[in-house]
């Protein structure tokens, strides 16, 4: 690499967030112990407290999005009697009651499943377009490249919860596929389409930083095609940077996803969904301050979780760090 | 230099355009009919319809559209809304409340953040440290939306140490929201200086400094922090640009009275004016905050060399 091209791929980790070693000079990967990148970073994660709370409470926000009825206590969210409107968290009903007398435990409950399909949705697109775009850019280089990165930083200076709010307002008036079709597909791909960049810059640098390897050389005198270059040895590269990337991702666009639906384009009622909670108990905050506060809680508790696990898969998988 | 400023300055133009076109073909080519709308249950006169369609050149292709746009933006006519109050006039009106937003935002960000950063960095693994590594990546984990409500709970219904929406005390009004817009970069800059001193306390020329007997507060102060706050200055100039994004919620659950909300009322009410006239600004922030923070890196640490 020149110093040109470290430079830039310091830049791009920088704005990534992320670091991946590549971009710093002389790494010495052939020396040491011969155990593989994932088994010495499943060595330290083991040990890493911060991952297993991470873990627990990602698995739990699993089960509660795949088995909402376990944790609902008995109750039905749809079930409601007005004469137990706002009551308070009690022995029984241990998050109260909402404006309408439903179980409120029951409702947040079932506001896991679309917080889930929404998070692993949106991500799923971020990778396919971020992975698509970045490992085209860095391996073509040249013109393509600034043409691809240009577009990056154009969606870049848009604000993801704007560009999102925007397209999910004028969605349902166009003819666009699923766009057009209120639900957490819609909300799942605009989330993605504003983005993407972030996975297009780490996966470009990657690409950038082993292209010129001897044995992507080695590979393209043997007459191996360009795709086959491409997937077989220059993006299994990146694993491991979109790894840690994407699961903090997943809990920063459930974030995002309750962000949007609490500004009244996201999911709609009669759906049971966090950001349509926290919405109608704002008004209520004085007097029923439980309606905000659970599924606000239970929100925050699900996006530490992916956070914290993909801070603790990136100290693992961080050579840099390692003692 | 004057040559990279003038390259970034090339590059930053298409930028800007593509972004504000993607948000103008969005606005205007996608939504069904904000004409019609406008008429509520009963429609339009086709008179008055028609009159309106012609005012905001809206039978024009969308580049023809778009190109009058901007030619009539360089001339700092961003169009008017459809009640005929100019645009402008509304970003004159609103801009001083983000401005006064972010500015709190950026104050606590860069005084709270750098201060516990530095406290962390200069005994790493040590007890401040801990504390600073755990409740960064609390901070990090709750959305701002969440923030803004627990902070409103807590500090404002609760303690009732501060107002807790409208603009109505003067920069009192934006303590809570600025401190809740600021939390996530605050917990960056944080862990960005915690970084950025522990490095340079093993560096050669704070060895150096101690060597010679300097008192500890000086060598932290003159010889550490000023090589460490390269990064954090840098980020903090970026940040500012990017606030205004955060804006938007922040400003809604405040109730305060500035381009985030004003966005948001105009998005809702498909006021495609309003919409792309201050999203092309909120770019036009990014990008400008952007380049100088590019600038200053190269002023701050003559290390760095673009030409």
């Amino acid at each position: 690499m020149t110093d040109r091209q470290q430079a830039e791929l310091r830049k791009d980790e920088v704005e990534a967030g992320t670091t991946t070693g590549l971009a710093s000079p002389s790494v010495d990967v052939a020396s040491g112990r011969q155990n593989s990148l994932w088994s010495d970073a499943w060595d330290s994660l083991k040990r890493n407290v911060l991952f297993w709370i991470g873990s627990v409470l990602a698995v739990l926000f699993i089960l509660l999005a795949l088995l909402p009825g376990l944790f609902a206590r008995g109750a039905d969210p749809d079930d409601c009697a007005l004469g137990n409107s706002l009551d308070k968290p009690s022995a029984q009903h241990w998050f109260g009651f909402d404006q309408q007398g439903c179980d409120y435990m029951a409702t947040v409950v079932y506001g896991a499943r679309n917080s889930l399909i929404i998070g692993v949705l949106a991500v799923l697109f971020v990778l396919v377009l971020g992975v698509v775009m970045g490992a085209i850019a860095g391996y073509f280089g040249g013109a393509t490249d600034s043409l691809l990165s240009r577009v990056t930083d154009i969606f870049y200076a848009l604000p993801l919860v704007l560009g999102a709010l925007v397209l999910l307002r004028v969605g349902p008036t166009t003819n666009i596929p699923i766009i057009n079709k209120p639900g957490p597909a819609a909300v799942a791909l605009a989330l993605a389409l504003f983005g993407w960049m972030t996975a297009m810059r780490l996966v470009r640098s990657q690409v950038i930083a082993v292209k010129s390897a001897d044995y992507v050389a080695a590979a393209r005198a043997m007459g191996a095609s360009h795709r086959r270059i491409l997937v077989r040895h220059i993006l299994p590269n990146a694993v491991a940077p979109v790894l840690v990337y994407a699961t903090i991702t997943i809990g920063v666009l459930i974030a995002a996803e309750a962000t949007l639906t609490y500004l009244g384009v996201g999911l709609q009622r009669p759906t049971h969904s966090w950001g349509l909670q926290i919405e109608a108990g704002q008004s209520l905050l004085r007097t029923a301050p439980h309606l905000v506060l659970f599924p606000s809680l239970i929100l925050t508790l699900t996006v530490m979780a992916f956070i914290l696990m993909g801070d603790a898969l990136r100290d693992a998988l961080d050579p840099r760090q390692r003692a | 230099m004057g040559r990279y400023i003038a390259r970034r300055l090339l590059l930053t133009i298409p930028v800007l355009i593509g972004a504000s076109f993607l948000i103008f073909a969005m606005v205007f080519a996608l939504p069904g009919d904000p004409v019609a709308a406008l008429g509520g249950d009963r429609s339009l006169p086709p008179a008055v319809e028609a009159q309106i369609r012609d005012e905001f050149n809206l039978n024009d292709p969308l580049l023809v559209q778009y190109g009058k746009y901007v030619g009539n933006l360089v001339q700092g006519d961003l169009g008017i809304d459809f009640s005929q109050r100019p645009v402008i006039d509304t970003i004159e009106q609103r801009l001083p409340v983000t401005v006064r937003l972010a500015v709190v935002a950026i104050l606590f960000e860069a005084i709270i953040g750098i201060v516990a950063g530095v406290l962390a960095g200069i005994r790493r693994n040590g007890f401040l440290d801990n504390v600073v590594l755990v409740s960064t990546t609390l901070i990090v984990s709750i959305p701002i939306l969440v923030l803004a409500f627990v902070a409103q709970f807590v500090f404002g219904l609760q303690l009732g140490w501060f107002p807790i929406s409208g603009t109505s005390e003067g920069w009192g009004s934006f303590l809570l929201p600025g401190l809740v817009l600021a939390a996530g970069s605050l917990a960056y800059v944080a862990r960005l200086t915690r970084t950025s001193v522990a490095e340079n306390m093993r560096a050669d020329y704070v060895r150096t400094a101690k060597a010679k007997g300097l008192p500890r507060s000086r060598v932290i102060i003159r010889h550490t922090l000023r090589n460490s706050l390269i990064p954090v200055v840098t980020f903090i100039g970026a940040d500012i640009g990017a606030l205004m994004g955060g804006a938007i919620v922040t400003e809604s659950v405040f109730n305060l009275p500035g381009i985030g909300r004003a966005v948001f009322d105009a998005i809702n009410n498909q006021e495609g004016a309003v919409v792309v006239g201050i999203v092309t600004l909120m770019v036009f922030f990014f990008i400008f905050f952007n380049l100088i923070v590019d600038v200053l890196y190269a002023v701050l640490d003559p290390r760095i060399r673009y030409d």
